[in-house]
């Protein structure tokens, strides 16, 4: 009910267009973003969004209007000509590319400052270019057949399909140059023109999209999605899915935000333009945090349960050894703690696996082996002797660094490599500390206990 | 009249032009100095993402301020507040850099929108909030240009010192660090440590700046200086000294320009002076400027047209006569057909030749004179000793080796060939020109 609440004022023909334009937005610079993050010219969007204003005033300054077309030629064609002049630089003058950009975009930027000046009465709204309004794109509209249609959504629509014919027609070209501009050339592919091509896309697509969404929201949409989509995926097709659905539903998020959040604490509504990006950021965090193979929680568990893994092989083989010197295989909890450089919470996490393994017992303070622990903590100690004794024979390392590796690899060492390690040493049974190698224990399940 | 105020200008005689004037020269000076360093660290528009990331900052030091019962608007706490979120997004950069595999770029395109976005949702509730003076808070981050007050231009000169003292005690890590990070880490150096430091001098320098020039000039202030000097230097500490100079220069001149001239932004104006240094150092600087190169490239090429015209000389007469004392006349049908030039090159490089000495011509016939011959022989020489060492110690095949000596020939430093001399076994003292390991194409 405090949901609904605070969406009090919300109307469908108003606030669905904004979110429409948003989505579209989101839609056309994602689908380039993602060749630019590869080919790691993330900034090119800020670049050419910055660089534009000369082109704006000079297309006011001429066609003496505020005519959207007007404007729009001539910010595209500025926007173009900063990335070649980027390059440019980057090629003639050997200067490194981000530098080559800063170089360009500020310096047109200034350009375009001082005709402001000169031009006293240019109408141009400086929060326009930098915040956007998108909030004001449903007013003005056009008409399509018997529909009033914002012509924010119009242009941008058109936008969105050019971007996603070239992305769709150029896919090959434009995954192959972005990876391997050299290959690209060897099998035919013009890098150069594709870089050319996806240049006046972005100028294109950075043009039509500032004016409602702002410089800066450009740029996030830009870039956010397409690197949070990175995170998610290795495959180029699945990134580019992944990444327009990102900045749709940032656009989304974004927009109910603004709306929503300040209303939850009794303020006005914010900037939409804002928000999105904020939303963009909530999403590019989530990914960061969560994505399944390189997110920093996820890799986090992923060590902590090899950790845990690797703790319970430790302990058996502990408490194995202790067996072998006393009789009996028995220790303390504290004890293992001090000797296996553990902590209380992991030792005991691992302790109460290992006892519903039933390789353990657990009396309280004293941590006592089963039959089943026997035979896991001799397969380990059998592993780690045997790497011992292969090191020093066939790696002819010295006796003194031997026991960190096998410490390392006893781990990971199942049978089949056991007995490809009694094929490689001199079976005398024992191993260069002159202790006894264990005999493989007799299995009655098979595999290697460790790999459970 | 214009001359007349350019006097007073450059005269410093108005108090106000000698604020800003030096307030902008000292402000390029350390822009330049910091922007060398991030440079070559290839963070070039680090300044672009920290300054957008200090929006957030900025707003929510207000917001502190104005819940705290002040008015808001007070200097020092804002430049904190701003500086705060700065090096906020600095961490944030650094950590996305360290943890994921997502490029410079991409990070930096992330934390500049993502915190702008931010600050903009803050902005906007602040205006609609009922306390809210907060009309003109992000002029703050866009600059206001050319109103530089006394303690604009303190704060100016206290970051420039600090900039030019820590650049100073740094100096031989910061070069490590600059070229070869893992190398620097490799010698104990903190590489993360120096990056900070040198992020935290940018964040100074970009917050001072911000007041007096505005965010996207700022960000010029910190590239452009350093590309334009890196066009005349190979050496770091130069590279720092030309670029902080050129941020001075480009400072004063268009500070200058915009004080003559009534209605030019100054901070605009800065940029464009800042561009021009660029345009002029990208086509004339002397290390790396285009026209430069070119020259070199071209100086190179006419050397190596002049070497093969000798050689080709050289070895038709030694093909004709047995022995290729100066004054024996080949004629330039066959020399023509030795190398790939046409008729009209042969000449051209004849002619020239000829006018430094090194050859005779009479028509259709070209004879070295002796100065072109005791070189032909050097040259012939050093072609045919790395031949040798090719083929004996190199193993390449004996037809191969002319192809190869032939790029080598032109660049065998005078040490070279005394190894060469050496493993080869050959007498240095007469200009002996061992006979060649292939039969010659000539004859």
């Amino acid at each position: 009910m405090a949901m609904l609440a605070v969406l009090q004022g919300w109307d469908w023909q108003f606030d669905g267009w904004i979110m429409v334009v948003g989505v579209l937005c989101a839609t056309s610079t994602a689908l380039l973003g993602n060749f630019l993050v590869l080919r790691r010219m993330s900034m090119l969007g800020d670049a050419v969004s910055h660089a534009v204003l000369p082109g704006l005033v000079a297309a006011f300054l001429i066609s003496h209007s505020r005519s959207s077309l007007a404007m729009f030629v001539g910010a595209v064609i500025v926007g173009v000509l900063t990335a070649m002049f980027t390059e440019w630089i980057r090629r003639f003058g050997r200067v490194e590319e981000s530098a080559a950009m800063g170089v360009v975009f500020t310096s047109l930027f200034a350009l375009g400052l001082v005709m402001i000046v000169q031009a006293d009465h240019v109408d141009l709204d400086a929060d326009c270019v930098l915040y956007g309004a998108i909030d004001l794109t449903p007013m003005f509209t056009v008409n399509i057949g018997a529909y009033e249609v914002p012509q924010a959504a119009v242009v941008l629509s058109v936008v969105t399909l050019i971007n996603a014919a070239f992305v769709l027609v150029c896919y090959k070209e434009l995954k192959i140059s972005s990876f391997d501009p050299s290959l690209a050339h060897s099998q035919g592919v013009r890098p150069a023109w594709m870089h050319y091509a996806l240049m006046v896309l972005v100028a294109v697509t950075t043009v039509a999209c500032f004016e409602s969404v702002g410089n800066i929201l450009v740029v996030a949409m830009l870039v956010v999605p397409p690197s949070a989509a990175f995170l998610l995926t290795h495959r180029l097709g699945l990134m580019i899915v992944l990444s327009v659905v990102i900045g749709a539903a940032g656009a989304i998020l974004g927009h109910v935000g603004a709306f929503a959040i300040p209303r939850a604490f009794g303020m006005p509504s914010t900037s939409t333009a804002g928000m999105m990006s904020v939303a963009l950021g909530g999403l590019f965090v989530l990914a960061l945090l969560f994505a399944p193979q390189q997110g920093l929680v996820s890799r986090s568990i992923r060590r902590f349960v090899l950790s845990q893994q690797i703790l319970r092989d430790d302990i058996v083989a502990y408490l194995y050894r202790a067996g072998e010197r006393h009789g009996e295989a028995i220790a303390k909890r504290s004890d293992l703690i001090t000797e296996l450089f553990s902590s209380a919470v992991p030792m005991s996490l691992a302790l109460r696996r290992l006892v519903r393994q039933d390789c353990i017992r657990d009396c309280g303070q004293q941590i006592e082996l089963t039959k089943q622990g026997e035979k896991l903590g001799k397969a380990l100690v059998r592993s780690h002797r045997l790497w011992e004794s292969y090191l020093v024979e066939q790696a002819e390392l010295d006796r003194s660094k031997i026991h960190d590796k096998a410490e390392q690899w006893e781990h990971f060492t199942g049978q089949a490599l056991r007995d490809r390690l009694v094929d490689q040493t001199s079976s005398t049974g024992l191993d260069p500390h002159g202790t006894v190698i264990p005999a493989e224990p007799k299995s009655d399940d098979d595999g290697p206990p460790d790999a459970s | 009249m214009i001359w007349s105020d350019l006097w007073d200008v450059l005269l410093l005689r108005d108090y106000n032009t000698r604020v800003v004037l030096l307030g902008v020269a000292l402000l390029g000076a350390a822009s330049g100095l910091v922007g060398s360093f991030t440079l070559l660290r290839k963070r070039s528009l680090m300044g672009d993402a920290l300054a957008h990331a200090s929006l957030p900052g900025l707003v929510i030091a207000f917001m502190i301020a104005v819940a705290a019962g002040g008015d808001g608007k007070s200097m020092p706490l804002l430049l904190a507040g701003a500086t705060m979120g700065g090096l906020a997004g600095v961490a944030c950069i650094l950590f996305l850099q360290r943890f994921t595999k997502l490029k410079q770029d991409a990070t930096l395109g992330i934390v500049l929108s993502v915190f702008f976005g931010l600050g903009v949702v803050l902005l906007g509730i602040t205006q609609k909030m009922d306390a809210g003076h907060s009309a003109g808070l992000e002029t703050y981050i866009f600059g206001k240009t050319a109103s530089m007050r006394r303690a604009d231009g303190i704060m100016i000169a206290i970051t420039a010192l600090i900039s030019i003292l820590v650049t100073g005690v740094l100096f031989k890590e910061l070069k490590l660090l600059c070229f070869d990070a893992d190398f620097a880490g490799s010698r104990g150096l903190r590489v993360w440590l120096l990056d900070t430091i040198l992020m935290v001098l940018v964040v100074m320098v970009t917050m001072v700046g911000l007041q007096a020039v505005g965010l996207v000039l700022m960000v010029a202030m910190l590239v452009i200086p350093a590309a334009a000097a890196r066009f005349w230097t190979e050496s770091i500490f130069r590279l720092a000294l030309v670029s902080a100079s050129i941020g001075l220069v480009g400072s004063v001149l268009g500070a200058t320009a915009s004080a003559v001239m009534a209605d030019l932004p100054s901070g605009a104006m800065i940029v464009l002076a800042c561009a021009l240094l660029f345009a002029v150092s990208m086509f004339f600087g002397t290390q790396r400027g285009v026209l430069p190169r070119l020259w070199r490239r071209r100086q190179l090429n006419a050397k190596i047209a002049r070497q093969h015209l000798l050689r080709g000389i050289y070895e038709l007469s030694e093909a004709e006569f047995q022995d290729a004392n100066p004054g024996h006349w080949v004629s330039l049908i066959d020399l023509l057909q030795k190398r790939s030039w046409n008729s009209k090159q042969l000449r051209r490089q004849i002619e020239t030749a000829e006018l430094v000495e090194l050859v005779r011509y009479k028509t259709d016939q070209v004879a070295l004179t002796s100065a072109g011959y005791a070189e032909a022989a050097r040259l012939t020489r050093q072609h045919r000793l790395w031949e040798l060492y090719l083929v004996h110690y190199a193993d390449v095949a004996t037809a191969r080796v002319d192809r190869d000596a032939d790029d080598i020939e032109h660049v065998l430093e005078h040490d070279v060939v005394e190894k060469l001399e050496r493993l080869l076994d050959h007498d240095p003292i007469r200009i002996a020109v061992p006979s060649s390991p292939h039969a010659m194409e000539s004859t």
